[in-house]
């Protein structure tokens, strides 16, 4: 039978027309027609534009009659569209003051907030016409995608191993090997699956994919002259729709299609997919910037505003978004689940999240709606949330941020302690605790181990490999005077700042690096490496690459050749990682033998057996886990000793001894070059002298007893 | 848009002409979709079809899974590369067998 909603009521010029239904917002296809439905507080009349695909001008714009408006919510069926043609916006009327923060001008084409496809930027770097009425046009996408028989994998946290990387940067360098028409998009990244399977991690972490402008941004290189652009994306201008020109179909509009088949074949080969969303703040900018969206929809409504109608600037980008506000909070909410559901993503990482913990005037809240929401919520259940616990206003949260048994954290601490460790400062009992999961953070609020999101690296400040190359940062290709990006960088340069032909300080950074992937996949929590660290990826000691689209970000793939080595040793370590339950605990160590081994789950020695050297100048520390306490003493692993000398001489460490019949075998020794610094898990040789080892300097090693 | 239906023993051979986009695919899926019986061959020419839009695709896979559903096959030929590329990238190659010639494609069917 034939509905009779599916008929006109209304007329405006050639365009048939009927109430809307105020949800979904944005605009849905309906049988006929278009639902456009979009809500603003304080505007007091609202008009849908339409264009055809790419015009400078409007081919009409519809008033929304006032009696189909619900609340504050305008919405209208527009009959008879050619909807795979169109673009739309809207314009809104209502006040205008600043101090009371109203922004409202009629002579605006707004985007709408909840557009799922976003033009104007279709192809990466080609420069926009800043004369266009309209930049950023929302489309309306098909949401049919055949899905099969796939859905997120539900990886359990603690055996998540993260590889944070950037569409872009990932395959657009021409060695990448990939046709040129994929290069730095989703089909490339889908391409090179089987590199990622190889290197064995189960997760990408995704930079910012959501729409943003590469454009926004007014300075230049004071090197080559060259123009700055936005490249990582970290400023939404959309939160609904995948960044175009990360798409190889994004001239044909297909972007959506191409991010959920790259989904899909991620999932068909166990690798997970995590976004790292942006909601802090928008592309919008301070009371300078442009106005995309939401500033002339419902300014009051979406930003943090001060008493005098300027922008609050938690976010170190100009505004800030205001998350506890209900309908922001719904606003995010309704985004999430939008990716969760339609393109079946596994988990969020949150950018800069502890201003979503904010209140509208910027204070902390104890127990922020929004996090609260996001951690209940039925859909985004399984979903894995991680937050970047700190924000540019001066608010730290590692360890303390809002969790309610959810929210992992990105562990900041981890990365300062591993990094002092390493160049062989800070102290050897801080070290056991991030070895450990981070129980003094975590454990006291029952938090699991895999709240603890391990890295060493991530894509604010150094590479790997330039964490051992460079004292200091090195940014004036950013144009700010060296000014941008952290000073604090706990790096330590092997004795020349920068690449040197001396062959002791690149066998010393060979082996700080391999140090650093050893004890990162050695320790309980969740590991994090950064793209191209795995092959010794460099950014000439530039520790803010966010605007550069060259070979600063660019994964260079000559270097899986030059640095063979590297790739292999991460790649052992990896597998070595996913070989051993016991280093994946659901649990904290309860530092007691609960099932009757003869051994607790964890002991800690140093050059002696069984006594570790916790003073402040010990540079020395060892561990041993006990199999039989694997997964909380459910799974049988084998025993496993790890020995760490962060001194700059070798020392003797006595090994612990295993249960009768046992014997010490060798997974890792980063004191010994390639190919014998490491061995595939299950080929490992036998140690000689079962008692004892000599470390060299700066030097782990890892065990393996069976 | 042109669609010529030619039989070729039992297998039907579908020749389009012209771009496939919203405005065109409604009247290629009414004119197609009989063809979907039980048991059926389908053959289609894709040599002179310049360009496929999302909705074009959506359609194809429609005819697909009609077919399917009624134990028939369904193969693709004459993609050009763009559009192979284009369906490939976005996951809809992966349901469709593809030939290069319309020799190719028969063979497949028989």
């Amino acid at each position: 039978m034939e509905r009779i909603d599916i008929h006109p009521t209304h007329i405006h010029g050639d365009f048939k027309l009927r109430r809307g239904k105020p949800f979904p917002f944005g605009a849905t296809l309906v049988p006929g027609g278009v639902n456009f439905s979009i809500f603003s507080s304080y505007a007091t009349s609202c008009i849908l534009v339409l264009f055809a695909k790419h015009a400078p001008q409007p081919m009409a714009e519809i008033p929304f009659p006032e009696e189909f408006r619900i609340g504050n919510v305008y919405c209208m069926v527009v009959f008879n569209l050619d909807y795979e043609n169109l673009e739309y916006g809207y314009r809104l009327d209502g006040p205008t003051n600043f101090q009371e923060g109203h922004w409202f001008d009629n002579q605006k084409i707004l985007m709408d907030p909840y557009a799922k496809i976003i033009g104007g930027r279709d192809i990466w770097g080609i420069p926009p016409n800043w004369d266009d009425v309209y930049q950023h046009r929302a489309r309306i996408a098909f949401d049919d995608f055949d899905w099969e028989d796939d859905r997120p994998l539900e990886i359990p946290p603690e055996d998540q191993i993260i590889y944070e990387m950037h569409v872009r940067s990932f395959t657009r360098h021409p060695s990448s090997g990939v046709k040129e028409k994929h290069e730095g998009t989703f089909a490339g990244i889908r391409d090179k699956i089987p590199y990622l399977k190889e290197l064995g991690v189960n997760a990408v972490e995704l930079m910012p994919i959501f729409e943003f402008d590469e454009f926004e941004n007014n300075r230049t290189n004071p090197e080559t002259g060259e123009m700055l652009l936005n490249y990582w994306g970290y400023s939404t201008v959309g939160f609904f729709a995948p960044k175009a020109g990360y798409a190889a179909t994004g001239r044909l509009g297909m972007q959506v299609d191409e991010l959920k088949a790259l989904v899909k074949e991620l999932h068909k080969n166990g690798i997970e997919v995590i976004l790292d969303v942006v909601f802090n703040h928008t592309a919008e900018g301070n009371e300078y910037g442009p106005t995309i969206s939401f500033r002339g929809i419902d300014n009051k409504t979406y930003y943090m505003l001060t008493p005098e109608g300027y922008y609050f600037n938690f976010s170190g980008c100009g505004n800030t978004l205001n998350c506890n506000n209900p309908i922001v909070r719904n606003m995010v909410l309704d985004c999430l689940r939008y990716w969760a559901e339609e393109y079946h993503i596994d988990g969020f990482r949150f950018d800069l999240a502890s201003i979503l913990g904010r209140d509208p005037w910027g204070f902390p809240l104890a127990n922020p709606p929004l996090l609260e929401t996001l951690a209940f919520d039925p859909i985004l259940a399984k979903c894995k949330l991680i937050a970047e616990a700190w924000d540019a206003g001066g608010l730290y949260q590692v360890g303390s941020f809002p969790a309610y048994g959810r929210w992992a954290e990105w562990n900041g601490k981890y990365r300062d302690a591993m990094r002092k460790f390493l160049k062989g400062n800070g102290s050897v009992g801080e070290i056991a605790q991030r070895l450990q999961g981070s129980p003094d953070l975590y454990a006291w609020e029952g938090r699991e181990p895999a709240t603890s999101i391990n890295f060493i690296t991530a894509h604010d400040g150094f590479t790997l490999m330039d964490l051992v190359s460079y004292n200091w940062k090195h940014n004036e290709a950013n144009g700010e005077n060296n000014n941008d990006g952290s000073n604090d960088n706990d790096s330590w340069n092997c004795g020349w700042e920068g690449s040197t032909e001396d062959p002791g300080i690149n066998a010393l950074r060979r082996r700080q690096i391999k140090n650093a992937v050893a004890m990162l996949m050695v320790s309980q929590g969740v590991p994090m490496i950064l793209m191209g660290d795995e092959v010794g990826r460099t950014q000439y000691g530039n520790n803010n690459t966010y605007c550069h689209d060259n070979e600063l970000n660019w994964l260079d793939w000559t270097l899986l050749e030059t640095n063979a080595d590297l790739f292999r040793f991460f790649k052992n370590c990896i597998a070595f990682r996913k070989a051993h339950p016991v280093l994946r605990n659901r649990q904290h160590f309860q530092n007691r033998d609960y099932v009757g081994s003869g051994y607790a789950d964890i002991t800690w020695h140093g050059t002696q057996a069984w006594n570790a050297d916790w003073s402040d100048s010990s540079h020395t520390l060892a561990f041993m886990l006990c199999g039989k306490h694997a997964k909380q003493g459910n799974i049988v692993d084998n025993y496993i000793y790890v020995a760490m000398n962060m001194y700059w001489e070798a020392h003797w460490f006595e090994i612990p001894g295993l249960p009768e019949g046992m014997k010490w075998n060798v997974f890792a020794n980063t004191g010994v070059t390639s190919p014998e610094d490491s061995w595939e898990p299950g080929t490992e040789p036998l140690l000689e002298n079962q008692t004892g080892l000599l470390l060299g300097d700066r030097s782990v090693v890892i065990l393996v007893g069976k | 848009m042109e669609i010529t239906i030619k039989n070729l023993k039992d297998i039907k051979v579908v020749k389009l002409v012209g771009d496939v986009d919203a405005s065109t695919a409604p009247s290629v899926q009414q004119q197609l979709v009989p063809l979907a019986e039980l048991n059926s061959k389908i053959l289609l020419d894709m040599t002179q079809v310049p360009y496929m839009s999302s909705a074009g695709l959506r359609m194809l896979l429609t005819l697909y899974r009609q077919t399917s559903a009624k134990d028939g096959k369904l193969v693709l030929v004459g993609l050009s590369e763009d559009l192979q590329d284009t369906m490939s990238v976005t996951g809809f190659l992966d349901f469709f067998t593809t030939g290069t010639t319309l020799e190719e494609g028969l063979a497949v069917l028989n």
